[in-house]
């Protein structure tokens, strides 16, 4: 496996951590909130605000510890410069990835429609970003790994 | 055609990663016409002479 499909990789399985960890905090913290009828609309705003810096220190810290790893296992840098291949790979993941994120708010549209529990918009969507991350990451790992 | 060189000195030489030059080599990356031709002149060759087109392959 090169090093762009390990941090590929390393970034999809961190994502998923984080955002399990993240959903097991709130729901044994605040199930009332989350779950509250009318929408505590300002406790899931604050909820995916706060997601961001969590996310960006879990990740940080993640990567440094998988970099000494590595390092320490293989003598392998994870550090390299993109060049215009990754670039490409990039462009088409993210894209993919929109497409994904597009689908789960259409699909979060749709359950509200459909009457189901007001909260449910935001767990859709938020299981709508994470499902648009793994997406990247696949798509990723399927273009370093076919070609193009 | 230049057995001599490694795909990380080639790499190196043209400004890509070296798993750019072993996709390229697989034919599973069409480098950019720019990076084709950095190629091409790292070996002191024609585009043609490192670069070829199968029309076959496209049907």
């Amino acid at each position: 496996m090169s090093i762009q499909e390990k941090k590929t990789v390393l970034n999809m399985t961190s994502g998923w951590v984080i955002f399990v960890a993240y959903a097991f905090y709130l729901s044994q913290n605040y199930s009332e909130e989350l779950t509250s009828t009318p929408v505590d609309i300002k406790f899931w705003a604050s909820a995916f605000l706060i997601l961001i810096p969590v996310s960006i220190v879990a990740r940080i810290i993640i990567h440094i510890i998988f970099a000494i790893v590595t390092k320490v296992a293989t003598d392998e840098d994870l550090n390299y410069k993109e060049d215009e291949r990754d670039k490409m790979i990039q462009l088409r993941s993210v894209r993919n990835s929109m497409f994904m994120f597009a689908a789960g708010f259409l699909l979060s549209m749709v359950a509200v429609v459909m009457d189901a529990q007001p909260y449910m918009m935001f767990v859709i969507i938020a299981i709508g970003g994470l499902m648009a991350e793994t997406m990247e990451g696949l798509t990723a790992l399927y273009y370093y790994r076919r070609g193009f | 055609m230049n057995d001599e060189m490694t795909q990380q000195a080639l790499a190196d030489a043209v400004g890509v990663s070296r798993q750019t030059i072993v996709a390229i080599e697989k034919s599973k990356y069409s480098p950019s016409l720019e990076l084709a031709f950095r190629i091409a002149h790292e070996f002191k060759k024609p585009l043609e002479d490192v670069f070829t087109y199968d029309p076959e392959a496209d049907k």
